[in-house]
């Protein structure tokens, strides 16, 4: 056994200090497409989405990230209307039209009201949160970035944050997949057996929107069918520091902008 | 190679016999013809060198068909799914309960004193795909295991339904999106012989550092959660580093941690991002690292106890089921595409065989994944350095969809991959998917010979399935 502790000292701290200090790797992620200021034509550029995340209203194109799947595809055929976004961290947002951008003037007060009720919940949360997750309808790989969390690079426990079996200690409910409806029953029955007051995040453009398996009659199109969300996490799937930045807006300790609240 | 049996009984006796003879069963469906009332019931036979379609079609308005399973077991799940979805009823079957749509349970299987059934799922602790075990006991033997996997049916496969081909790879990634990639070439593979298209040789290079990288994160993670269910703290975090470490290398090559967004029909997307040397010399590193965590793993004799013994698969019931993967050759039972049925830069690589093992338990399946993680630091090393001589050359060739079916089949980590994809005028008709992990769970039912409780963990982690792909 004890050639363990060797090793377990072999590779000096491998944990990343963010959101402490900023971290190469997440910066040098690439987020959900967004549009850019364009002066092309833009025809047809709605077709070029699998998801129907684009749409042009009044000449203007706006992206749903909340829809997005990362292909690339609008990226590629039109770089001079659309870009990556930049960062691992986002986008998370406290409405589903904040995911809409650029976002429409008129959203800034249901933000405001969302950001409230939020705080609201957060401040009785403190900075020891357990987290429940279920698995509604995913295609695995939003299981493993967050099971990423828990290995030593991320670290989630360094910010009292914990994965807990028991949703009657759960504070924040995780969410990710698309809403079986198979699923639709065991995840209402969590969370109804969480205790007040309680944070459901979605996790995943497939929790947000349902992805690419929207349409398919087998799935509730995201899970906010079936419980009420509060945040939204774009990514197919969001990398660890998006589950992790969404985690900490949910503790109160990060806003969706990436800066601290207080 | 698609052959048409007059009746139903005729493909059930040749599907026997050859199965007999050494053929592999490799999956049983139905499908409704689009313009009228008549199902086809397809069977994939795995033969040498290729993958055969056995068909027939029942008589219009047909309510049932005599059961394949008395004859081939391993059609229990499949003639269970073909129920559930076209309410077929395969007279013989020994248990018709639903399995891939929600619908009434049967009661328990094992009946007597003080028998009872612990429900686990699918709600699970821990970060897990949703699945629910009814596990039957007397208190600590496990004598018999229900599955129910139906929570997280999402419709894949008839979500493929008029997808185009490019939107079609896009939803193969997500079909099991711990194997992106095997998926993605499996389908790719599909619409290549559809359209009679040959990717060019750089991009049967770029496919096998992807199909590498991700066996070995998966194979990582199998360890990881072995570790974890013994509660070595540091070899589960030195595992988890690891595993990282691939997936940030995969990040570095194409954008993705799964490699998403690389495989499209004809070739790949782009070249590797990363410079080959810089390549080779990542590989080099991870591949030193993690043969000596392995060494150092399976000299824990704390560790080794636990899995020796547990979970056995006999390999009889490997080869008459056809047991997939690391399962599969676990038992004596080795059938790898890469070797039998090369694809992409297999077919110049030198694939090492696996080696001979035969006591199929959870020790026999993690000794497999070491040797198969192994290989693929070979096969990595080798591709990377073919690949810095072609790095001029065009990743992609054309490949103009073109009308027709066709098999594709790729070697997952969990197992073979097969894709059975018709298109015409550049849409999907049809897809039907077959993941390892849909074939191989199933022997989660054939493997608890003795085994209690606290053996659960193991044997679930030493399987290595992802549920995503079972129930799509």
């Amino acid at each position: 056994m004890s050639i363990w502790v060797l090793r377990g000292l072999r590779d000096g701290v491998v944990t990343t200090r963010w959101p402490a200090r900023p971290d190469p790797y997440a910066d040098a992620w690439r987020g959900p497409a967004r549009p850019l200021e364009q002066s092309e034509r833009l025809t047809g550029i709605t077709d070029l989405c699998p998801t129907g995340a684009i749409t042009v209203t009044g000449g203007t194109v706006q992206v749903d990230q909340g829809r997005c799947i990362l292909c690339g595809r609008c990226v590629a055929e039109r770089p001079g209307v659309f870009a990556w976004s930049g960062g691992a961290t986002g986008p998370a947002a406290l409405t589903r039209e904040q995911l809409v951008i650029p976002e429409l003037p008129e959203t800034d007060a249901t933000i405001q009201a969302a950001r409230a009720r939020l705080a609201g919940r957060t401040r009785a949360l403190r900075r020891s949160v357990h987290v429940r997750h279920v698995d509604a309808g995913s295609d695995g790989s939003e299981e493993w970035e967050i099971q990423a969390l828990l290995g030593p690079v991320y670290d989630l426990h360094r910010l009292g944050v914990f994965i807990t079996a028991s949703p009657r200690h759960a504070d924040v409910l995780l969410v990710t997949g698309a809403g079986a409806r198979g699923m639709t029953g065991p995840l209402r029955t969590t969370y109804d057996a969480m205790p007040d007051p309680k944070v459901v995040i979605a996790a995943g453009t497939d929790a947000v929107s349902g992805g690419l398996l929207a349409g398919s009659g087998s799935v509730t199109d995201g899970v906010g069918a079936t419980v009420p969300v509060d945040i939204w996490l774009a990514g197919s799937p969001p990398s660890p520091f998006g589950v992790l930045n969404a985690l900490l807006i949910a503790v109160g300790y990060l806003a969706p902008d990436g800066r601290k609240p207080r | 190679m698609t052959m048409t049996q007059p009746d139903v009984l005729a493909l059930w006796k040749e599907l026997e016999s050859r199965v007999a003879t050494g053929d592999r069963f490799a999956g049983l469906f139905a499908a409704r013809a689009v313009d009228h009332n008549v199902i086809t019931l397809s069977a994939y036979l795995a033969t040498a060198g290729d993958v055969h379609t056995l068909e027939v079609r029942l008589p219009p308005g047909a309510t049932g068909y005599p059961a394949l399973t008395p004859r081939v077991g391993a059609a229990f799940w499949y003639e269970r799914v073909i129920h559930d979805q076209f309410g077929l009823v395969p007279e013989g079957h020994p248990r018709l309960a639903p399995l891939i749509r929600p619908g009434d349970p049967l009661p328990r299987h094992v009946e007597g004193y003080g028998m009872f059934t612990i429900p686990h799922g699918p709600v699970r602790s821990g970060v897990m795909e949703s699945i629910e075990y009814l596990v039957e006991t007397p208190g600590e033997a496990i004598p018999h295991l229900n599955m129910r996997v139906f929570y997280k049916h999402r419709g894949v496969e008839q979500r493929f339904s008029g997808l185009t081909v490019s939107d079609g790879v896009l939803l193969a990634e997500r079909t099991e999106g711990i194997a992106s990639v095997a998926h993605a070439l499996a389908f790719c593979h599909a619409v290549e012989r559809i359209a009679g298209c040959e990717p060019p040789p750089v991009a049967g290079l770029v496919r096998v550092l992807h199909a590498e990288l991700e066996r070995i994160a998966n194979h990582l993670d199998v360890a990881m959660r072995l570790a974890d269910a013994a509660g070595l703290a540091v070899a589960t975090a030195r595992l988890a580093l690891h595993k990282e470490r691939v997936m940030r290398l995969v990040s570095r090559m194409c954008g993705s941690r799964f490699g998403r967004g690389v495989v499209v029909p004809g070739g790949v997307s782009a070249l590797p991002r990363l410079a080959p040397a810089e390549l080779e010399g990542e590989i080099g590193r991870l591949a030193r690292q993690v043969r000596s965590e392995a060494a150092a793993l399976m000299a824990t004799s704390s560790f080794l106890d636990r899995l020796r013994g547990t979970g056995p698969l006999t390999p009889a019931r490997a080869r008459t089921h056809g047991a997939l993967g690391p399962i599969g050759k676990a038992a004596g039972f080795a059938d790898d595409h890469r070797l039998a049925r090369p694809y992409d830069g297999y077919r110049t690589l030198p694939v090492p065989p696996a080696r001979a093992h035969t006591a199929g338990d959870a020790m026999a399946r993690l000794r497999v994944r070491w040797e198969e993680v192994d290989s693929s630091f070979g096969l990595l090393g080798l591709a990377a350095a073919e690949w810095a001589e072609r790095t001029g050359d065009q990743p992609r060739a054309s490949c103009e969809p073109a009308d027709g079916r066709a098999l594709g089949w790729a070697e997952a980590p969990q197992g073979e991959v097969l894709y059975d994809v018709s298109a015409a005028e550049g849409r999907i008709v049809r897809c039907h998917p077959r993941s390892a992990s849909f074939h191989n769970l199933v022997l989660m039912h054939e493997v608890f010979a003795g085994d209690i409780l606290t053996d659960f963990p193991f044997i679930e982690a030493s399987f290595g399935l992802s549920i995503a792909g079972v129930a799509l």
